[in-house]
């Protein structure tokens, strides 16, 4: 199975290819049209910031080769959210478009609660969920982010998790799907998710 | 529910093998004295092997050395382990933090630069992230009663109060706080709970404070009285026959939220 990593300028390619090794697998970080086009594979990682992220993205059109896959891809953390149609984060800025929805800041009505969301916080999933099988019922995932996705095609969310309100932290369309929490940093149930999602024929 | 974390601290600094030079671990106290103790990258694996939360690396002679052995370390504490990192010590700039980064940190703590060039905080946040970016702020207290922050592992005094220092990197974007107590450090007679909750108390971002465990009821008290989102310790995992999960299971019994992994 050939799978490839999106090789572009937000952060922790590194781990998620870690990830990937500890599994056996050996993948391609790529930005190259071609290589991301012919994988079985792909995944979007991403950590740091929305704008630079699609300013990088749109400079190389790589923007354009991510939205003409058609094999099954994962987006993590700012991968997640740079497929929505656009982010709050820092302005307003235009994004993939892939998720009728808009990432905007966590705003937890508990104001006990702080943002960033960092840390181990468990996960509700809409049962028979592929990417969650071989969990158990509600799975502590690893999460550090201030800012968050929300569908307005409520079936698109297959997962989330509750700080101070209802955040979704996956979802899942057609050949795509995409997580709030870092798999590659959430030991165990991190690397079932992230072969669940491998085994995955979209 | 967002869990508390427990989180190791790995204080390295560099030790000559005849003619190279490698990281070791070492424990230290009050920042003083340290004490050699081993290999960082095995004891990462077996703090993963214990299901901790996260793990803080800290390079606490970094001008003394080269770079490239810190980043040796964390390139395959990287390869092996799967749990966040952040890595601490010498940080100078934009370049150093994506150097980091992109060998396997998750967040970057700095301490003696976000004293001396504030801006840095900013400029981070806004270029990686505010999630990446933790600033450590090391207290003493003062002969006036006072509790002031110092930089350089304890060397260089800073004339900021704690509290008024910890609003103002929140201010200028940091994502979490690392704070410890330099009079506490190594000690294991209890974290600074005042001075923790204090803190905690004035700012909206995550605080993770540090310096004096040396029992299951300091990390509870930390916790409850405290207020901290999470808790770490060098000393306490590295001398004493304490492991995480017991640690951990003493927490949760006392009512805390903590993630229980078996």
């Amino acid at each position: 199975m050939k799978i490839a990593i999106v090789k572009y300028n937000a952060g922790n390619v590194e781990s998620v290819k870690n990830a990937l090794n500890r599994l056996d697998l050996e993948p391609i970080i790529s930005d190259d049209a071609e290589i991301l086009q012919t994988a079985d594979k792909v995944i979007f990682p991403g950590v740091g910031e929305a704008s630079t992220a699609m300013n990088y993205l749109r400079e190389r059109k790589l923007d354009e080769v991510i939205k003409s896959l058609n094999q099954p891809v994962l987006g993590i953390c700012l991968g997640m959210q740079v497929m929505a149609k656009c982010s709050y984060e820092g302005g307003h800025y235009e994004c993939l478009d892939w998720f009728n929805a808009e990432v905007v800041r966590l705003e937890p009505s508990d104001l006990n609660l702080r943002v960033p969301h960092v840390g181990w916080n468990n996960i509700n999933y809409s049962s028979g969920s592929i990417l969650f099988a071989n969990l158990p019922a509600s799975p502590d995932v690893y999460f550090v982010h201030s800012y968050h996705m929300q569908c307005s095609d409520s079936q698109d969310e297959i997962a989330n998790c509750e700080y101070g309100g209802n955040v979704t932290v996956a979802v899942q369309k057609r050949n795509i799907m995409a997580v709030q929490f870092h798999p590659e940093k959430s030991q165990d149930y991190g690397l079932t998710i992230l072969e669940n999602f491998l085994r995955w024929q979209s | 529910m967002l869990k508390r974390r427990l989180i190791p601290k790995l204080q390295m600094k560099s030790s000559q093998f005849g003619s190279s030079s490698k990281m070791v671990l070492v424990t230290t106290r009050e920042y003083q004295k340290t004490i050699e103790i081993g290999n960082p990258v095995s004891q990462a694996k077996i703090y993963e092997a214990q299901a901790a939360d996260e793990l803080i690396f800290l390079d606490i002679d970094a001008p003394a050395h080269q770079r490239n052995i810190t980043l040796d370390v964390i390139k395959r504490a990287a390869e092996e382990i799967f749990m966040p990192i952040t890595i601490g010590g010498g940080i100078r700039s934009i370049e150093d933090f994506r150097l980091l980064l992109s060998h396997g940190a998750d967040k970057v703590s700095i301490n003696t630069i976000a004293i001396e060039n504030p801006d840095l905080i900013g400029q981070a946040s806004s270029i990686f992230g505010a999630q990446c970016v933790v600033v450590s702020i090391d207290y003493k207290k003062e002969s006036d009663g006072t509790y002031r922050v110092w930089g350089q592992s304890g060397k260089l005094y800073s004339n900021w109060d704690v509290i008024n220092w910890a609003i103002e990197v929140e201010r200028r974007g940091a994502g979490e706080i690392l704070l410890t107590s330099i009079d506490r450090d190594g000690m294991r007679q209890g974290l600074d709970i005042n001075i923790t909750k204090q803190v905690v108390q004035s700012v909206s971002i995550p605080v993770i404070t540090s310096g004096g465990c040396g029992l299951a009821a300091h990390f509870v008290e930390g916790f409850i009285d405290g207020q901290a989102s999470a808790v770490a310790a060098g000393t306490y995992f590295s001398f004493k026959d304490e492991n995480i999960m017991q640690t951990r299971a003493q927490i949760k019994n006392a009512g805390v939220p903590i993630r229980i992994h078996t």
